[in-house]
Order: structure tokens, then C-alpha cells, then sequence
């Protein structure tokens, strides 16, 4: 019986929602019990979005992610906003090209990925947060890392599923980071 | 079985309207319940449906109106300041004993309020909200599975007894994705003798109207309406009861509270506390009945609300004030933590209400 908390978060455009939405497909798949749920509104709009993924062995209770055991932060605010909130021993997930501060907790796993840079020197600059997805898959107990294709093909519309491939590469740089 | 798919509340609640048979939608946007006008936007004409964007909240419930009136299965959707807009066509929807579905994915209030997730609108549907002696069915879904399935109920129970249904959701449910399957819709369809489709020079003209001048006329027509109320409060009350068997409290909350309500109610078992939820599916009618019968098991209640507790009233009166009951809440859009929750659950075992 396991239960991941995930709080994926950024600025809107960062992809922070598509990535929360590939995990939780990723749950869904596997037959586990799962919840998304975007931070949405003005905050939205050029402000930090984030979403609260929940997978688990048995049904989710509420949806709203209070103390995440993975958090991912693809910008300063969120770092700053939601770093004490993470459980300890939980792990967090910084994307060191665009934040350079260092986390300041020594009771948690704190894996710094130069996201950023790392698609932009693939060639898929839009997919860091791809790449961190990777590595939280890596992280996460319970949920195989294999399948990645056939899990975007549940939800990438046919029109753009000339993008699946370039996803799954950013989701293994990740994993093998 | 049916493939588990994720989806939004509300792209869930669109599919399931277009399952069970609806294929009238009119409507006006208001975040956070666009995904609804959206979903048909794309798929009504596909359906040989109508998908119309009126010119505003109020023209569009008396489109729903004019199309109940035909006899069509016809839905709206919109949030709190929207739904207000409506209330005027809802009382007359009543007066005129037509069946429509009403969508309101709540957000804060009162006046324009926010957009974050609410339950402020508890007294406002369940109690009228319109002028007028008038109730609606008032249907509250906790997981995006339940946006489908009492969707297709509302439709079903409109049909049934000629009225309003109204799904009192909110933005959270509204936003979120889970899995769901389709697989249980159980269709129900009526006949519409009443429904203005033309005599063909057959039969003699149906009216549907709200206008009675005679006041023993209206006064009939009120006392008839009631008798299918009672039936109604009599048939379908629907709720859950969780962890009820050995509870020494007991948590009302419905819709999102009710979730939150859950993971307390572990935490605090895990402290030793007899605790259960009783979460109304129907919050009009009320299930009354199985919060009286729980008042003779319980020490007290605790209300949990996104709102200033206005479910609370209801609570009380149909435990008839036997047990104490405290209101554990947040408003303008905050949810409670299953923190806050589980401190009130901790007093209610102290004798703190």
C-alpha cells in the first residue's frame, strides 16, 4: 500500500501541467488509483502554475496536496513557496539552470537537474520539464519506467504524435541523469 | 470492462449530458466551469446537436426553458454569479413543471466574488434562490466519476418528476482529472404528453406556462407540486456513510469537504477516534433520515464546509438537535486541510463543539 504525492510546479508555459498530466497517465496505466489537479486563474497567466499529482494503491481522499513527497521546481517562487512544505525524507527536484539558489533542508533528497540547459543542447528546448519527469519516475516507487510511448499515445492528440518520440528522449535524459 | 480514462469534472459532466441523451446546450462562460461549454462546443455538431453561446447567463436558462418546454433533454451550465443570473428562469421553470438540468460548478462569493472552489451556494440552491414556493433536486458529486454518473441521474430524476435537477459541484471537482469509466450509465427516458410538439390536429394544444391569476388555481397547482416533493423526499435521498459502524462522531461533508473529511477520519482512527462520515449525495431532498438515526449512536457532529455553514441547518434540523453539532470551515475560495479537520474531530471527542 503506497500513496506518491507529486507538486509539480513553475510558471505557466513551462509545461508544468502536461508533465503532472504524463504521471498521472503513467499511474493510470498501471492500474493505480490517481488525481490531477491544476492550480488555475490569473495565477495562471504569467504567474507560477503548478498541479498536484496523486498516485496510489488504494483511493485517493483529497485531491489538494498539502505536504508533497516529491516536489518539482522549475522556478525561484515555487522553490521558495512550497520548499518547507515537502515531507522529510521526501524529494525535491530543481531545475538548476533557472535556479541557482541551493535548498536549505537537510532532511530531504534534493536532486538538482540543469533541465533547462539540457533540452536546449538536445534540441527540445520546450521539454525540461520532460526531462524532470524522467528522473521523478526514477524516484518513484511502484511505477515502471517502461511504456513511456504507449502512455503519451493515451493523450497526445494523432495531429501531434509526431512529438511522442522527442518526449520519451527527454524523459530517458532525465531517468539517466 | 470499460477503459479507465482521465478526465475533467467537467469535460465528464459534457460527456455524460451527451449520454444520456442531451443534445440541447446552452450557455454563457464563467471560469471555472468553461471546460462544460467547451466539450459541447466540439462535439454537439458533430451529434446533430445544438451547442449555442447565448448573449448572456439569462437568455441562455430561457433557451433551456423554451427547449424544456419541447420536450428536449436540455442542459446549462455556469458558476455562482452566473447561476444567479438564472435564478429568475429557474422559478419559472418550476411554476411551469418542465425538466432541465442545471450545472453549477461553485466558486467563491457573494457579489463576483473569486474563482477558487466553494460551497457558498448551499442555501441558494437548496433552499430557492428564486421566488416563489419551488424546490429543485439538488445532486452533490465527489470525484469526477460521480460528475458523470449523477449527471445522467439528474437527467433522469427532471424527466421523472417534471423539475429542476441542479449538480452542486464545485471548481475543484470541476478542475480536477481521475479516472472514469462509462460503463454504468443507466438511461432512463419518460414520455412527454405535456410537451409542446405540435397537434398535428390530432390532439387538443398543450400550455406551458407559470402564469395562474386565480389564486385557488395556483394554490392547486402549488399543493400538487408539493405532493411530488414529498414522493421525491420520500424515494430519493441518496448518501454515503464511511466508517459509520462503531462511530462515536460524526463528519457531515459533502462534494470536495467530504474528500478532505476522509483523510482525517483515517488520521484521527489512527489516533484511536470512533469516527465516520456521513456524506449527502442529494442534498435536496436532505438525507435526514440518516443523520437521525446516527444521532442516537453519536455524541455530535462536525459540519465541514467550504462556506460559513449553511449545510449545518439542515444538519441540525434533521437530528432534530439531539447532539451538538460544530461547523469546521473555510471560505472565498480556501478549502480546510484534513489538518483543520482532524482538530475538529479531536475537540468534538473532548466534548467540544
Amino acid at each position: 500500500m503506497k500513496t506518491t504525492q507529486i507538486l509539480f510546479a513553475g510558471f505557466g508555459g513551462q509545461g508544468v501541467l502536461f508533465a503532472g498530466k504524463f504521471l498521472a497517465y503513467k499511474g493510470l496505466v498501471q492500474d493505480k488509483q490517481v488525481s490531477w489537479l491544476p492550480s488555475y486563474g490569473p495565477e495562471m497567466r504569467g504567474g507560477t502554475a503548478n498541479c498536484s499529482v496523486i498516485i496510489s494503491d488504494t483511493p485517493v481522499g483529497s485531491p489538494i496536496i498539502t505536504n508533497p513527497d516529491m516536489l518539482v521546481a522549475m522556478n525561484l517562487p515555487s522553490l521558495q513557496k512550497f520548499v518547507g512544505s515537502v515531507v522529510p525524507g521526501g524529494h525535491i527536484f530543481v531545475d538548476s539552470t533557472l535556479i541557482t539558489a541551493k535548498v536549505d533542508r537537510t532532511d530531504v533528497q534534493v536532486h538538482y537537474i540543469p533541465a533547462t540547459q539540457m533540452a536546449k543542447d538536445a534540441g527540445f528546448s520546450t521539454l525540461a520539464n520532460m526531462i524532470l519527469a524522467g528522473k521523478v519516475l526514477k524516484e518513484t516507487d511502484g511505477i515502471r519506467f517502461e511504456g513511456n510511448k504507449e502512455t503519451l499515445e493515451r493523450f497526445i492528440p494523432a495531429k501531434k504524435a509526431n512529438l511522442i518520440d522527442i518526449n520519451c528522449k527527454a524523459l530517458q535524459a532525465g531517468y539517466d541523469y | 470492462m470499460a477503459e479507465r480514462v482521465l478526465m475533467k469534472g467537467n469535460e465528464a459532466i459534457a460527456e455524460a449530458a451527451i449520454r444520456a441523451g442531451c443534445r440541447h446546450y446552452f450557455g454563457y462562460p464563467i471560469t471555472p466551469q468553461t471546460e462544460i461549454a467547451a466539450y459541447m462546443a466540439k462535439k454537439m455538431p458533430k451529434i446533430g446537436g445544438i451547442f449555442l453561446q447565448a448573449e448572456s447567463e439569462i437568455a441562455s436558462i430561457n433557451m433551456v426553458y423554451g427547449a424544456a418546454a419541447a420536450g428536449m433533454r436540455v442542459m446549462t451550465s455556469s458558476s455562482s454569479p452566473g447561476i444567479s443570473l438564472k435564478t429568475e428562469g429557474l422559478s419559472y421553470i418550476a411554476g411551469s413543471d418542465v425538466p432541465a438540468l442545471v450545472i453549477n460548478v461553485q466558486r467563491g462569493g457573494p457579489g463576483l466574488g473569486g474563482i477558487q472552489p466553494s460551497q457558498s451556494d448551499y442555501f441558494q440552491a437548496t433552499k430557492g434562490g428564486g421566488h416563489g414556493d419551488y424546490r429543485m433536486i439538488v445532486l452533490a458529486p465527489a470525484s469526477v466519476q460521480e460528475m458523470a454518473s449523477l449527471t445522467i441521474k439528474g437527467f433522469n430524476l427532471a424527466d421523472k418528476y417534471r423539475m429542476t435537477s441542479m449538480i452542486l459541484a464545485d471548481g475543484t471537482i470541476g478542475q480536477m482529472m481521475e479516472p472514469i469509466t462509462f460503463e454504468d450509465a443507466e438511461v432512463e427516458t419518460y414520455e412527454k404528453p405535456w410537451a409542446l410538439t405540435g397537434t398535428k390536429g390530432e390532439r387538443k394544444h398543450n400550455i406551458v406556462n407559470s402564469l395562474y391569476l386565480k389564486p385557488e388555481e395556483l394554490e392547486a397547482k402549488n399543493f400538487e407540486r408539493y405532493e411530488r416533493y414529498r414522493a421525491i423526499e420520500e424515494n430519493e435521498p441518496m448518501w454515503e456513510e464511511y466508517m459509520m459502524e462503531d462511530a462515536e462522531i460524526c463528519v457531515a461533508a459533502f462534494g470536495i469537504a467530504s474528500r478532505v473529511a476522509k483523510n482525517a477520519i483515517v488520521a484521527a482512527r489512527a489516533e484511536g477516534i470512533k469516527v465516520g462520515l456521513i456524506r449527502p449525495i442529494t442534498l435536496w431532498p436532505f438525507p435526514s433520515k440518516a443523520f437521525l438515526s446516527a444521532a442516537d449512536r453519536v455524541k455530535g457532529f462536525v459540519s465541514v464546509e467550504l462556506n460559513m455553514g449553511q449545510m449545518i441547518e439542515d444538519v441540525r434540523l434533521a437530528t432534530q438537535c439531539k447532539r451538538p453539532v460544530s461547523l469546521c470551515n473555510r471560505t472565498g475560495g480556501m478549502i480546510p486541510s484534513p489538518d483543520q479537520v482532524l482538530e475538529s474531530i479531536r475537540n468534538a471527542q473532548k466534548g467540544v463543539f
